[in-house]
Parts: structure tokens; C-alpha cells; sequence
């Protein structure tokens, strides 16, 4: 098990087009990846889960990743982040 | 029991959508779904799962229908909404739990749909933002879609038309499907005038009252109703005064607007021949077609940043250059101005730390010349799409000279390299730097020399010049075109400018504020570039005077030292002039 904390760069925050952009990125790997904010836990492969997390700009969030992939996953979904998503 | 009386009972709204209508109401409830728990036996498991997928399949073709409707009807970009529930019904994490659930536990569909999906919901409307509240709804929307669909209920969308469909509030897919029935217009207790049921019903041309508060506690079906959505009030069992009093403001705005269709193909031209450019602002090609339907004769702003909405990369060179040609073509052989990215830094790179000030921080033309390539390539997207001479070209947030002739130098650069490869081109593409911040308002007659047009960006140069952030609602009222510095700075840039021999545009909101027309066109602006839906009235204000007489309003309108009284003498003048144009306020 792996896990990060990312931080929210682009000024949208985790809104719904960021949010499909993780959530079909996720899919690619096998691993379980879970995403944590203020205690709360979601599903990352879930798009109406990550929809809830209102992440907004500065947000800090810890990713989980579990599985045979897991270091895969962790690299591109931490570097989408550091993108931030390529959006505004 | 609702309350209902036969008196009048007028309310006050939020006017959403412009039009004044009278008729029946037709009450419409939404369709709140009855749950029961039930438990199922275990070998009716597999049947239950079933039943739900076969819910979630008519809720997908359902929504598909309605998301093709409303490509037609509003157009690709604003059906988007749309996709976002479509892409909730495929969500497997989702539909996994909500199975798991169904067999593990035994309850019916319905229930365990609801239970789950509720649970989201929730999380939503806990949030402090806005726009993830807005996002409830559509959680919520699609839940009572799946659920009214497992209990196989028909979807209430047709009724009788030629009514007012009063509702407490109305989904974006209600609006649209409602539209089908010819219906007069809509009015809601909540909502605000950026809500998408408002949005959409400015695109549908429904004239609409939003966040009534209460209305629906005041009427029941067959009641009468004018709903004046010019002014954002409603009016239950009006009076026969009251409707005579309607109608006849409904013949005038009829008239006015007929006035309107009459002015399409009239010039934007003064009493004594002075003839001004009134073109609009878009953002995608497909508002061109109702541009052109309102009378506008080219494209002054063209907001390039609509092509990156959507997308998780920069569009590329030859992306760009096929949107351009195609919006090229579709104003020929009028002009568009196309203005380059207007966008933050974080766009283009993720930033090592966060912009404090992103206002005054990297963003427009500084983001541009600081990433070369991106610009680069939007340029040469833009020549390319240039052979039929009739795209120029815009930097935004240009705040001093060094700004312009570094973008002038890529221009150049990018010429070569299409020259190279033996691609043609405009040589002759106009550029033009658009007047936002202030300091390039003072040096507006050193930039004048060396560009081919200016072009005023009212939004933000008010916002910097007066240091007032709109946004803020401690301080935005504040924000006022009629402060007088705004108005001699705006007298600056277009002297200085026509010092220079360059024609002056203006693109932000002021340009199409009705009264601020005749103030603008006395100091001499040579452009208008407005949103599409107030085109109509702008030409008319245009076509009620002689430039003369504008530039004594003008100058008088410099005399006074405040807000109150400039906006006070501007209104008496334009409903002198133009009387049966519908002021704000």
C-alpha cells in the first residue's frame, strides 16, 4: 500500500471535469485507490464519490493506492495532480 | 391545503429571462418518489438486480434524449450539463455497492438506491460552495430519474401548453423538456439569475421569474398569472386594471421588439449619418447564428479560452486553426477579434506555490510571453485560418508598450515559420492590444502608435483602476462605470487612439449597458462589441440621435463630479431619445 498527499493546483478545484479526468484515469490500474479529505474517505474510482469532495484550490488530499500496480497508479494520479489536471 | 385567495397578490423576484406573459398556471410538482423498504425474497435477488439495470438503461436513453434536445436548442457547449448525470448512471463503483447491497441485505431497488445515493447528496449540500450545491441537484435529479424509472413511471413532461409552469424549482432537463410544450413562461420560489434553469430559459427565449420565495404557496393550477420577466415580478389574480394596464406594456414591448426585428438590417448609425461598428462578444462558433439573428454584423470578442473548456490538454496548432477557420467563414465577409488565451498561469504550468493575488498576479499576455511555444501556436492557428482577411488579432492584459512589441516580435516569428513552410496567410492581420489595466490606459497614445486597433476592456479596467473587486460583496458596490475617473479614462484611451488614426472598440459589459450608449458614442468610441441579446436595443439608442448632440451629452455628462448624477442625466436623456427601451432598475 502506498500513500500521498497531494495538493489541489488548478483554480477549479476537484470539479466535475477534473473529476472525470482522475476517475477515468483510475481505471486504467488495478489497484484500489481511495481518496481521504478531513477524515472523509471515497472511492477514487467513483466519479459521483469524488464529486462530493468539494476539493477547491490549496485543498490538501491523501491518495491510497493498493494492488499490484499501485506504484504505477500513484505516479500518474500524483502527477496528474501536479498538473493540476491541465485545467485552469 | 395551499392558500389561495382571489385577491392580487403581486411578488418579486429575480427577473431571469426577459418577455412579459399572461395566462394559466399550471402547477408543476415534481415527482417525489414514494419509498417503500421491502424485503425481498432470496431468490427474487437476481430479479431485483435486474430491474434496477434495467432502470438505469431507460434513465441513460432518457437522458440521452435530452441531452441531443438540448444540443439542438441551446447549442454543444451549454448541453454539457447534461453529461455529467449521464456519467453518474456508468459510475460501476457506484452500482457495484448499490448490487452488493440488493443481494446481501435483500431490499428492494428503490430503497437501496435511495439510501445511497442520498448519502452523496448530502455531502454536496454541506458544502460551502455554490456551484457544488448546484451539483446536488443534479445527484438528486438523476436518483429520482433511476428510482422513478424502476417503479416504472412514465416521465411527466407534455402537458397542456400555453400555460406558466410555476414550480418550486426546475431542473435544467425540466426546462428543456418543458420547452417542447410551447409553454409561456416559468416562475420559481428559488434560484438565483445564474442558475441553470435561468441560463436556459434566456437561451430558450422563455421569459422567466426565478427565487419568488413563495410563489408556489400563493397559486394552484388555473389560476391566472402575468409574469413580467423584464422586471422579475409576478402577479396572481390580477385585477382587470392591472391586466389592462399589462397589456398595454405588452403591446409596447411587443411593438419594441417588432421595432427590433424591423432594426436587423438597419445600419448602427446616427441621426446625422455618423455610422459606429455594433458587433457582439461569443465565446463558440455556434452563437454566431443568433448574433446574426439579432443584427450584428461581426464578432468584436472573441473569447478563445471556450476551447479549453473540456479538455485536459491544450488544444493543438491544427485543433485551433480548424475552430478559427470555421468561425472565420461563418462572420465573412464581416470581421472577428480573436483574443488570445486569457488565462492564468496554472493553465500552462502547475504552479510551485499559490498565487496570492492572482488578479495582479500571471496571467494574459504575461503567461503568453513567458511560454512562447503556446502562444506560438495559437498565432500561427490564427494566420493560417487568416486567408480570407478578415481575422484580427488581440492581447489581453497588455500593461506596458515592452508587453506589445514582444508579442508583435512572435507575431512576426510565427510568420516566418509559416513563410518556411510555404503556408499562406494574411500578412496584413490587424493586431490590437486590449485596454484592461491602467497603466496602459496612461500610455494608451505609445501603444496607439504601433498597433492597428484598442480595444477597452471595461470589466477590468474598472475593477483596477477603482481597486474594487467585484466578487467582493463587502466592497462591489464600489464598482461603477459612472465614476468619473472610469469616464475620463475612457475619454483618454479613445483621443489618444484617434490621435493615432486607429479605431477604438469597446468589449467589456459597459459597452452594453443601454445607458451608458450615448455617453460612448459622444466620446467618439468607433466599435460596440456586446453580448448578443442586447444588440437590438443598443442600435436603436444608436439610430435615436445625432452624434452631435451625443458629444453635448457628453461633455456635459464630464461636468458632474458624481456617480448619482452622471447616471441620473444619462437615464433622462435615453428615455428622452428612446423611450420604449427597458431600463435596468
Amino acid at each position: 500500500m502506498i500513500e500521498k498527499d497531494v495538493e489541489i493546483k488548478n483554480r477549479a478545484g476537484l470539479h466535475t471535469r477534473p473529476a472525470a479526468t482522475l476517475v477515468k484515469l483510475a481505471a486504467k490500474f488495478k489497484s484500489e485507490f481511495f481518496i481521504v479529505k478531513d477524515g472523509v474517505e471515497i472511492n477514487g474510482k467513483s466519479i459521483i464519490g469524488v464529486m462530493t469532495l468539494a476539493a477547491e484550490q490549496g485543498s490538501t488530499l491523501t491518495l491510497r493506492f493498493d494492488g499490484d500496480d499501485e506504484g504505477e497508479a500513484c505516479g500518474a494520479i500524483v502527477d496528474l495532480f501536479e498538473r493540476g489536471f491541465d485545467e485552469t | 391545503m395551499t392558500m389561495t385567495t382571489t385577491n392580487e397578490i403581486t411578488l418579486h423576484g429575480i427577473a431571469a429571462a426577459p418577455g412579459i406573459v399572461m395566462g394559466k398556471v399550471f402547477v408543476y410538482t415534481k415527482h417525489v418518489p414514494h419509498i417503500d423498504e421491502k424485503t425481498i425474497a432470496p431468490e427474487d435477488a437476481e430479479k431485483e438486480v435486474e430491474r434496477l439495470r434495467s432502470a438505469v438503461g431507460r434513465s441513460e436513453k432518457e437522458l440521452q434524449k435530452i441531452l441531443s434536445f438540448a444540443e439542438q436548442k441551446i447549442g454543444n457547449s451549454k448541453a454539457k450539463i447534461f453529461e455529467a448525470q449521464i456519467m453518474i448512471l456508468s459510475d460501476n463503483v457506484l452500482f457495484d455497492s448499490i448490487f452488493k447491497r440488493i443481494r446481501k441485505e435483500r431490499k428492494n431497488a428503490e430503497f437501496v438506491v435511495h439510501g445511497e445515493i442520498t448519502k452523496y447528496q448530502q455531502l454536496m449540500l454541506n458544502s460551502s460552495d455554490e456551484y457544488m450545491r448546484e451539483r446536488a441537484h443534479d445527484v438528486e435529479d438523476v436518483k429520482n430519474r433511476i428510482i422513478r424509472n424502476i417503479q416504472e413511471e412514465k416521465l411527466i413532461s407534455r402537458f397542456e401548453g400555453g400555460s406558466i409552469v410555476v414550480s418550486q424549482s426546475l431542473t435544467p432537463a425540466d426546462t428543456i423538456l418543458f420547452s417542447r410544450n410551447e409553454i409561456l413562461g416559468y416562475a420559481t420560489d428559488m434560484g438565483g439569475v445564474t442558475s441553470h434553469a435561468a441560463l436556459l430559459s434566456r437561451s430558450l427565449k422563455i421569459p422567466a421569474v426565478v427565487g419568488l420565495k413563495e410563489v408556489t404557496s400563493h397559486v394552484h393550477s388555473d389560476a391566472s398569472m402575468i409574469l413580467d420577466g423584464y422586471s422579475g415580478v409576478v402577479i396572481i389574480n390580477p385585477s382587470e386594471a392591472t391586466v389592462a394596464q399589462y397589456k398595454r406594456r405588452g403591446r409596447e414591448m411587443a411593438k419594441f421588439e417588432h421595432g427590433l426585428n424591423d432594426l436587423r438590417e438597419l445600419p448602427a448609425q446616427t441621426l446625422d449619418g455618423k455610422q459606429v461598428e455594433l458587433v457582439s462578444n461569443i465565446e463558440f462558433a455556434d452563437e454566431i447564428r443568433f448574433s446574426k439573428a439579432q443584427g450584428s454584423h461581426g464578432v468584436g470578442l472573441y473569447r478563445t479560452e471556450g476551447l479549453l473548456m473540456g479538455k485536459d490538454a491544450f488544444p493543438s496548432e491544427e485543433e485551433q486553426y480548424r475552430e478559427y477557420k470555421s468561425i472565420a467563414e461563418k462572420v465573412f465577409p464581416n470581421k472577428v477579434i480573436m483574443r488570445t488565451f486569457d488565462i492564468g498561469g496554472d493553465k500552462v504550468i502547475a504552479h510551485s506555490y499559490e498565487e496570492e493575488n492572482p488578479f495582479l498576479g500571471w496571467r494574459g499576455i504575461r503567461v503568453a510571453l513567458d511560454r512562447p511555444e503556446t502562444f506560438l501556436a495559437q498565432i500561427r492557428a490564427m494566420l493560417r485560418a487568416s486567408t480570407k482577411r478578415n481575422i484580427w488579432v488581440m492581447f489581453p492584459m497588455i500593461s506596458s508598450l515592452k508587453e506589445v512589441r514582444r508579442a508583435k516580435a512572435l507575431v512576426v516569428q510565427a510568420k516566418e515559420s509559416l513563410r518556411a513552410e510555404k503556408v499562406a496567410f494574411d500578412d496584413t492581420m490587424k493586431i490590437g492590444v486590449m485596454i484592461e489595466v491602467p497603466s496602459a490606459a496612461v500610455v494608451a497614445g505609445d501603444i496607439a502608435r504601433e498597433v492597428d486597433f484598442l480595444s477597452i476592456g471595461t470589466n477590468d479596467l474598472i475593477q483596477y483602476l477603482l481597486a474594487v473587486d467585484r466578487g467582493n460583496d463587502i466592497v462591489s458596490q464600489l464598482y461603477q462605470e459612472f465614476e468619473p475617473a472610469v469616464i475620463l479614462t475612457i475619454r483618454h484611451i479613445i483621443k489618444e487612439a484617434h490621435k493615432n488614426k486607429i479605431p477604438v472598440s469597446m468589449c467589456g459589459e459597459m459597452a452594453g449597458d443601454p445607458v451608458a450608449t450615448l455617453l460612448l458614442l459622444g466620446l467618439g468610441l468607433d466599435e460596440f462589441s456586446v453580448i448578443p441579446y442586447v444588440l437590438p436595443e443598443i442600435k436603436k439608442i444608436i439610430r435615436s440621435v445625432p452624434l452631435r448632440e451625443a458629444q453635448k451629452i457628453a461633455v456635459k455628462a464630464m461636468k458632474f463630479s458624481t456617480v448619482e448624477e452622471v447616471k441620473e442625466f444619462l437615464v433622462g436623456h435615453v428615455k428622452r431619445l428612446a423611450p420604449d427601451i427597458p431600463l435596468p432598475d
